[in-house]
């Protein structure tokens, strides 16, 4: 079993960390500390490919893999988890609509998508829940010709930054009487959709979070996604592949740069006339450090090699998404411990990967939905 | 406007992360580089920018060589990835340890084979050797006119000459150069670009192709290290170790003190 990446993607990782050093890496402290989301950014890395790396040549993407988007997503995440996380929900809209759109529907958003000109976003979760999708109580209803939808969603990421949106309303009740939701496109010039409350988030703050405030949003038959009373399917395919990809490639970058900030502090570090690198309890917690972004590595790449083969993937993402994430908490712990009193000064960014690790727990599916869906796996 | 064929020359040059990692032969006093990563040294990437710049505004062609191990194929691939057009690793067991005049003998020999140029690009030196001969010296051989330290190049009469902007300790020279000619350029000349997945994409299908001194008919005496006129001499590391030195007596004393031992150490005050 060959584990390597080819020479394309290592050469692809060392183009987005070229740019990840010049154009993140000095900023993102300030980022974080300030909440900007830096749109501008974004444009740039749209330019380079970023914004539309899974997305098909034909529709002006780069026309690659989720794994390479995961290599972006953890280059990225090194330094800025949450500009890593803005780019990452960007990519759930594209993605609902490359894999559930219409030929005219692709035609239409995904080119200015992938190029970075527009920004996505998916909004699926309601003051109801975000694991029960059967809460929902925002509701679409036809009519003269059109859908109407009221609601409001929560904690929508790019909520206040996103020129196309897909959102999830109720539109009616299944064969068993269960609320049967569908997936519509909104743009952000129509008036029915509005940006509510901006979330003050512990972590991941570069990456906006708010309330959608969905009044009488009027749109277009070519505005619902997958077919009615797809929604459902629609969200959890995006959320349980992409979004769970996602958040595991960010973990790993987050994870990485614990490592490297623990390594390089203990070198430098001196402590009884050497560096505490000597110390058998700081080597070890460098190696359970080591050990969790290995694993995580590994259970994380190989999901998406089984979603680039057209394998079934979910359980496989479920375990890196839930592994990774817990990892990243662990990892950032010790790296704050080993730093001591430095661990705890902002100016360092130990407490920065503490906060983007545990603000990335509860995205895409909690740690324990995690366990529920690989025990049903596991069990069936 | 003619479309300019352009050649761009770069070296790899120890990743600086890798540095710790150098070491230095005793005996040859040259570096020991086998094994460390390379980046492509960066000022050769501004002349790749300028080339490509040229190139993106008036059309033609961009080729990149390197004289340079096999490993340099990857950095080869990277500026095919950056929007290069063509690349050639010239590489062969004796050309190692060549100084700047062999270096210089052997990419001229390589422009030459590859074709016409009008322009030829380098970086004004390596952030490893830092001689800042290489270009001239190709110049020379190839019996082009050469110029340094360029920070602007405009094409004018429809691609035959190029205005040159050079940057001196306290002013600017304006050349005008007659086509085909070498200009090596210095960091302010533009930022360049980053690489686009699209870029890495694309560089699967562009050639690169591997010239050797058989391909090139260079005669093996004036290559690698037994053809070089010039050998380094040493290459140590200086004493740096801090040494508190207290002074002691009235303030006029010590101050008195503080300035002998400052221009003893070369300080001139």
């Amino acid at each position: 079993m060959d584990f390597s990446f080819s020479k394309d993607q290592e050469q692809l990782r060392k183009a987005v960390r070229e740019f990840v050093e010049a154009e993140v890496a000095p900023f993102a402290a300030k980022w974080d500390e300030e909440d900007i989301c830096p749109v501008d950014v974004f444009k740039k890395m749209g330019q380079l490919g970023f914004a539309g790396v899974f997305v098909p040549m034909e529709y002006g993407g780069a026309g690659l893999g989720y794994t390479e988007r995961a290599i972006v997503l953890e280059e990225i995440a090194r330094h800025s988890a949450g500009l890593a996380m803005f780019l990452m929900t960007h990519h759930l809209g594209v993605a609902a609509i490359l894999h559930f759109g219409s030929e005219d529907q692709k035609k239409k958003y995904l080119p200015d998508l992938a190029s970075g000109q527009k920004i996505g976003a998916l909004a699926v979760t309601e003051p109801t829940g975000g694991s029960d999708l059967s809460g929902h109580q925002s509701t679409g209803e036809q009519v003269e010709g059109y859908w109407v939808l009221n609601g409001r969603k929560c904690f929508a990421s790019n909520s206040h930054v996103a020129q196309v949106t897909v959102v999830t309303v109720k539109t009616g009740t299944d064969q068993k009487g269960r609320p049967a939701l569908s997936a519509f496109i909104i743009e952000s010039d129509n008036p029915g959709l509005t940006s509510g409350r901006k979330e003050n988030k512990l972590g991941l703050r570069v990456s906006t979070m708010g309330d959608l405030v969905i009044n009488n949003c009027k749109v277009g038959e070519d505005s619902i996604l997958g077919g009615e009373g797809k929604g459902q399917r629609v969200a959890l395919g995006i959320i349980s592949e992409v979004g769970r990809a996602g958040m595991s490639a960010i973990s790993l970058g987050i994870l990485r740069g614990c490592l490297e900030e623990m390594v390089k502090f203990a070198k430098e570090r001196k402590l009884y006339g050497k560096p505490i690198s000597a110390l058998q309890a700081i080597q070890f917690s460098i190696a359970e450090t080591r050990i969790d972004y290995e694993a995580a590595r590994l259970l994380t790449y190989n999901a998406l090699t089984l979603k680039d083969t057209n394998q079934r993937c979910d359980v496989d993402l479920a375990m890196a998404k839930y592994f990774s994430t817990e990892a990243v908490i662990r990892a950032a712990k010790r790296n704050i411990e080993n730093m001591g009193g430095y661990g705890v000064i902002n100016d360092y960014s130990a407490g920065r990967f503490m906060r983007d690790g545990l603000a990335g727990l509860p995205s895409a599916g909690a740690s324990n939905i995690m366990k529920v869906i690989v025990a049903a796996a596991t069990l069936a | 406007m003619k479309a300019l064929k352009m050649v761009v020359c770069i070296k790899p040059v120890p990743s600086p992360d890798q540095y710790h990692h150098v070491s230095i032969d005793p005996k040859t006093k040259s570096l020991i580089r086998e094994g460390i990563p390379t980046i492509i040294n960066p000022l050769d990437k501004n002349a790749l920018e300028a080339a490509l710049q040229i190139r993106d505004k008036y059309g033609g062609e961009v080729s990149v060589i390197s004289m340079a191990p096999p490993a340099a194929e990857e950095n080869l691939r990277e500026a095919l990835a950056m929007g290069a057009d063509r690349a050639f690793l010239i590489s062969d067991r004796a050309f190692a340890g060549s100084d700047t005049l062999a270096t210089s003998m052997v990419l001229a020999s390589a422009v030459k084979k590859i074709g016409p140029a009008d322009l030829i690009l380098t970086g004004n030196e390596s952030a490893d050797g830092g001689t800042s001969q290489v270009s001239a010296q190709l110049g020379e051989w190839l019996g082009y006119p050469h110029l340094m330290h360029s920070c602007g190049i405009e094409v004018l009469d429809g691609g035959d000459s190029l205005r040159v902007e050079t940057h001196r300790d306290q002013a600017r020279v304006v050349y005008i150069m007659k086509m085909p000619g070498v200009v090596s350029v210095i960091r302010s000349i533009n930022k360049p670009r980053f690489t686009s997945l699209m870029g890495v994409i694309s560089s699967r299908n562009k050639p690169l192709d591997t010239l050797s001194s058989l391909d090139l008919l260079l005669d093996k005496a004036f290559l690698g290290l037994e053809g070089s006129p010039t050998k380094p001499g040493d290459i140590y590391q200086p004493d740096l170790t801090r040494r508190c030195v207290p002074l002691e007596g009235s303030t006029d004393d010590v101050a008195l003190a503080l300035i002998q031992k400052l221009r003893a150490a070369g300080l001139q005050l």
